[in-house]
């Protein structure tokens, strides 16, 4: 035992910030407004409003993934492709170490009434449009934000993957689309799993953005457990809240099978 | 191939030209994100002027600086703790460890709050410091830990053999074989204190605040070209930081392959 000794504050760190938080969020996730022990949050949950909430949020991360995911493969693809590469991936995730709120903030100005985009669209000839506070824009800006943690573990399985398996699979006559369909996404899923979790986890509980970008439009679970916690004020609401998270989350992390939380040692 | 190069252009386009576009109005006279008048650089002395705004710089230098030491000494020795646990328990480690990495910052915040509610610790420094310190480190140990599983185990049993005592093998064959991993956690902690706003405005409470609470604040308040101003040193800063970390990187996969 006395060479664990060094880690105590390790083991401190564990039972304090990890442990005792998530038995705190359950336990206050028991108690009204008032103070008293009961399910009312709970009932409240499920009532439609919350449950509409719940689906909208769970909408927005499988837009906010599925576009990343679409756009991030054939650019990890190229990427592979590029000489260079390590520089350009540096590129890539360059821009993740700009503060978040300073890009959000840079899309007010872009997509305000006559910023840069509506401009663009003034002269192509569709016109001025109302961009900011739209649905569009807050998927736009999350993916924007959360594209760089698709690319990056994407690109590494592509990176790993053999080469001589293409070939094989070209001389044995299959065609661009049936190598990619049947050799190249299936050899890499497990990237696309890891930028999934990293992308969809994230953005159920957007708040800021739904705040600066969307205007208070959409609302997510996320948004509504800062309104409970730091504006309302009923804590209990906002920890039943913060429990469903959780467990989405957990879900999440078990149905994407994860691989990096270091099985494989 | 022609496709390809466009795409991959048409996405670094994307991806950087909200940036330039802070960059480049904040040198407008005009004071919009629309219309640039002429060249100036009145918004940056009006940066280096706001007193406050410069406090809020220093306190969130500080907060990074100290909270990513602390969290790399922290998170140094559980690696090894976690290095030489034995099996069965190592997986249940790893899961605790990383919890806060996965966790959505709003949980992290909120359960933080309620934390140092209970516990009677007063809203401020000492909070973000804390919470700093307590998301930082799952990450210091994920980048040490595998340098660690990289070293053999001969090295140890190679020292012990000659004689080197615990602290011995500690300080002069595993710290140093693991040198890379430890700079990598502490430029990760740091880049994540620098860069956390969420559960930063959860715990910060009235009087204390780090640049990013301040800026969401002042975005809400809509557009204010000294924000332009502040993204653009601030970009510099985040610039300068990884040709830096990258230097040392270097350096050190210099030193090792040395050996």
């Amino acid at each position: 035992m006395r060479r664990y000794a060094y880690a105590i504050p390790y083991w401190l760190w564990i039972g304090l910030f990890v442990i005792a938080p998530i038995i705190l969020i359950v336990y206050y996730s028991f108690f009204d407004i008032e103070g008293h022990f009961s399910l009312v949050n709970y009932e409240t949950f499920f009532t439609p409003v919350y449950l509409r909430m719940t689906f909208n949020s769970f909408w927005y991360a499988f837009l906010i993934t599925a576009i990343s995911l679409v756009i991030a493969y054939p650019t990890a693809y190229l990427l592979t492709k590029t000489k260079h590469k390590q520089l350009w991936l540096l590129l890539i995730i360059l821009p993740t170490w700009v503060n978040l709120l300073l890009k959000a903030y840079a899309f007010l100005g872009l997509f305000g009434t006559y910023g840069a985009v509506n401009v663009l669209l003034e002269t192509i000839g569709i016109g001025t449009k109302q961009l900011l506070f739209t649905d569009f824009s807050f998927v736009f800006v999350s993916v924007y934000i959360f594209i760089p943690f698709m690319i990056l573990p994407i690109f590494n399985a592509l990176e790993k993957l053999n080469p001589s398996l293409i070939d094989a699979a070209r001389d044995l006559g299959a065609s661009e689309w049936t190598t990619f369909r049947r050799v190249i996404f299936p050899l890499t899923l497990d990237g696309v799993k890891a930028g999934c979790q990293a992308v969809f986890i994230p953005s159920l509980s957007l708040f800021m953005l739904t705040r600066l970008i969307a205007g208070n439009r959409v609302i997510t679970l996320g948004t509504a457990v800062e309104q409970h916690f730091l504006v309302t004020q009923n804590w209990g609401m906002g920890a039943t809240i913060a429990v469903f998270l959780m467990i989405a989350m957990a879900g999440i992390m078990i149905l994407t099978g994860n691989k990096k939380w270091g099985v494989r040692q | 191939m022609k496709f390809s190069r466009l795409y991959l252009a048409l996405v670094f386009f994307i991806l950087y030209m909200p940036i330039f576009y802070l960059i480049y109005y904040s040198f407008n006279s005009g004071g919009t994100m629309h219309h640039f008048e002429s060249f100036t650089l009145d918004w940056y002395k009006e940066v280096f002027d706001d007193t406050r705004l410069l406090i809020i710089v220093l306190h969130t230098m500080i907060i990074a600086l100290l909270s990513s030491s602390l969290a790399t000494i922290i998170g140094v020795f559980g690696a090894i703790a976690i290095y030489y646990a034995k099996h069965r328990w190592k997986q249940t480690l790893l899961t605790l460890n990383n919890i806060l990495i996965v966790s959505p910052d709003v949980i992290i915040g909120a359960s933080f709050l309620i934390l140092f509610t209970i516990a009677g610790i007063q809203l401020g420094f000492t909070s973000v410091l804390l919470s700093h310190i307590a998301f930082s480190i799952p990450i210091v140990v994920l980048m040490v830990l595998p340098k660690l599983q990289e070293m053999s185990p001969t090295f140890i049993d190679a020292a012990r053999d000659l004689g080197a005592n615990e602290w011995n093998v500690f300080t002069k064959v595993v710290l140093p074989y693991i040198t890379p991993g430890i700079f990598a956690g502490f430029f990760m902690a740091l880049t994540y204190s620098l860069d956390d706003f969420a559960v930063t405005f959860f715990v910060t409470g009235n009087g204390f605040s780090t640049l990013s609470v301040e800026i969401y604040s002042l975005a809400r308040q809509g557009i204010s070209l000294s924000v332009n101003a502040l993204s653009t040193l601030l970009f510099l800063f985040t610039l300068s930081l990884v040709v830096v970390y990258y230097v040392m990187t270097q350096r050190a996969s210099v030193k090792g392959g040395q050996k």
